[in-house]
């Protein structure tokens, strides 16, 4: 999976990347958020130090849905009043990619959908609307104001200079799960399922003191 | 990489240390000296509120303490006291945050004994309608609506991973399916649903291995399971099969045992005529003599009249022709009948229990009211017949332990539905 080595153009430490598709990565040493382009690297900003988080996954942490198996190989990190949250960017060994959120611990995996009916718009969604998808009934049950806090790893587009973006989440009588993100001029929907932390079957997470 | 460490805190009030064990999920921590609730969210710790109250409340299972919960370990990072007042009246109980840095956040709540092990869920429950009662539909399993509530935190003690202070308050509702429970909370537009499972206080005491015995129980909870769910449905198709052995037995009994006829003959009765066989001056006579054959059984004497608006009473004796053993009874046979119905029965019978075998003939004398006109009778004596009676009785008694278990099962789903805000009879002390 591993894809071309290249340097980054910042501080000349070796990039790698395990997925051939990224787009945007992060240079661990120098935090420079770097933008592949057709014949190199180039620099478009550079990530502030990440807060603080207590996440047990992190990028390289593998684990396998439905026996499918996958690999973290970077984030987007959001924070709002009621705290903050992780959206891992999970690379599957087909090569498709998709979204591991962990809200404080609860998780929800989705994969970018072609919306089955037209997304409102951001003013036009709110709290208790319904939609009819795949023949399940999807309830908007949060609109999120967050503050994007920054980028690590590997992402499948750009996305370094945002600041406040809205989300709405969705969820059926079934666990599954939506989100409609509107950080772009086109909202786009991601749909997956709420799951539980043995159903993923993690590897190489991180470690807690006082925890085994 | 190296492990995530725990973190410390001084408290910015009483500069004390405050030692966080939810590593960066906590947003809010109590100081253990001051108690005042902190902000732990920044580096710059700042006080959301300071302790004004003057009872101190220490948790039943103590800050720190790990126990194992579906195979995997939770530690107790929190405390709080949630309190409900409805006017006169309130009530608490106690509400423990669990945390596993990989599995998440759990609850555990514990009234009067009665213990909860609480997780939230993310999959919307469906409004529905059951019982006459509002209900909702959740993980296949059908949830009756038991109470609503305000309920505000009075106490805390420890670290959360939202903001919280003293006095906040939320709306709550409780819908139950035995040992479950499914709650929401709903603050500002969000509606937080989440699943209680019923946990005994000596299962709580196993799972985080505390010293002591766990306190006692008062009262039943809304979602504490009845222990005689299942005893009744069992005790009742255990009786469906007694009753089927019973009616096996019943016409075996008829089959091999239909009773043999020993004796039979047809009368006519009318008053002041002697029949020809008398021996005395009385209407009384003696029938001829006949065989009771094998061991000491009963005797039954049925007798049948074709009475019409009349009564008839028979002093029968029933005489060994050899001992002089004598069977002294007697039976009333009334038959009244109008337009409205009829009252009485043209037939008896009698059952003689235990009698030896031998040579018998039976008296008979009869006797109606004066002026009576005649009536003609058949008596017929069997030996050996099945005693049903005993059959009656078997069936009654069958009945006792079903109709216990069942009575005790009602008794107990009405203490249940005593304390539901949709009791069948509104509470007492209930003003709306």
């Amino acid at each position: 999976m591993s894809g071309p080595a290249a340097n980054c153009p910042s501080c000349g430490a070796p990039v790698k990347f395990l997925w051939s598709s990224a787009v945007q990565t992060t240079c661990e040493f120098c935090h420079s958020i770097l933008v592949r382009t057709d014949v190199d690297l180039k620099k478009v900003g550079e990530v502030a130090d990440l807060p603080a988080d207590a996440s047990p996954i992190q990028i390289g942490t593998e684990g396998a849905y439905q026996n499918k198996s996958f690999v973290v190989v970077g984030r987007i990190i959001y924070e709002y009043e009621q705290g903050g949250w992780n959206e891992w960017h999970l690379v599957f060994n087909d090569g498709s990619s998709g979204w591991l959120a962990d809200a404080q611990l609860e998780y929800d995996l989705s994969w970018i959908s072609k919306p089955p009916t037209p997304l409102p718009g951001p003013d036009e969604i709110h709290q208790g609307q319904t939609f009819q998808w795949n023949s399940k009934s999807f309830l908007v049950t949060a609109r999120t104001r967050a503050h994007y806090k920054g980028v690590q790893g590997e992402l499948p587009f750009q996305y370094w200079d945002k600041s406040d973006v809205l989300f709405a989440d969705l969820r059926t009588c079934t666990s599954d799960f939506g989100t409609i993100d509107y950080s772009d001029s086109t909202p786009l929907l991601f749909l997956g399922r709420a799951v539980d932390f043995d159903e993923l079957h993690l590897k190489n997470l991180r470690e807690f003191e006082g925890w085994t | 990489m190296a492990a995530v460490q725990a973190k410390s805190i001084a408290c910015p009030n009483c500069g004390g240390p405050v030692q966080l064990r939810g590593f960066a999920h906590t947003l809010s921590a109590v100081c253990p000296q001051c108690l005042s609730i902190l902000d732990a969210s920044s580096p710059e710790v700042q006080i959301l509120q300071t302790f004004q109250g003057k009872t101190q409340v220490k948790p039943t299972i103590p800050l720190g303490t790990r126990g194992k919960f579906a195979g995997a370990q939770y530690e107790v990072i929190g405390f709080q006291v949630r309190e409900v007042s409805t006017g006169d009246d309130s009530y608490s109980w106690d509400e423990y945050l669990l945390f596993n840095p990989f599995k998440g956040f759990r609850y555990l709540t514990e009234y009067n004994g009665h213990w909860n092990f609480v997780h939230v869920e993310t999959a919307l429950p469906v409004k529905t309608q059951a019982r006459g009662k509002p209900a909702m539909q959740y993980d296949s399993k059908l949830y009756l609506a038991f109470d609503y509530m305000t309920a505000s935190t009075v106490y805390v003690l420890g670290e959360f991973p939202w903001r919280l202070k003293r006095g906040d308050s939320v709306a709550c509702q409780d819908f139950v399916a035995p040992p479950f429970m499914l709650s929401s909370e709903a603050t500002e537009g969000d509606i937080t649903w989440s699943r209680a499972e019923y946990m005994t206080g000596e299962q709580i005491w196993q799972a985080f291995k505390l010293p002591g015995s766990p306190p006692p129980i008062y009262g039943i909870f809304a979602n504490q399971p009845s222990s005689y769910g299942s005893t009744v449905a069992s005790s009742w198709s255990t009786w469906v099969w007694l009753n089927v052995v019973l009616a096996a037995l019943v016409f075996l009994f008829m089959f091999i045992s239909p009773g043999r006829i020993a004796f039979s003959d047809h009368y006519v009765y009318s008053q002041g005529v002697k029949p020809d066989v008398a021996f005395s001056n009385t209407e009384a006579f003696v029938t001829p003599t006949f065989q009771l054959d094998g061991r000491k059984s009963n005797v039954e004497l049925s007798i049948h009249t074709d009475l019409d608006n009349n009564w008839v009473y028979f002093n029968f004796a029933l005489i060994n022709n050899q001992t002089g053993e004598s069977f002294d009874f007697g039976r009333e046979v009334s038959y009244y009948h109008d337009s409205d119905g009829s009252d009485g029965n043209r037939n008896n019978s009698v059952i003689i229990p235990s009698v030896p075998s031998g040579q018998y003939y039976l008296r008979v004398d009869p006797e109606m009211a004066r002026g009576s006109p005649f009536v003609a009778y058949d008596l017929q004596l069997r030996r050996n017949v099945p005693n049903y009676g005993f059959f009656g009785l078997a069936f009654v008694l069958l009945l006792i332990p079903p109709a216990f278990t069942t009575f005790r099962r009602g008794s107990f789903e009405a203490a249940r539905w005593r304390e539901s805000d949709y009791a069948p009879i509104p509470k007492s002390g209930d003003d709306d």
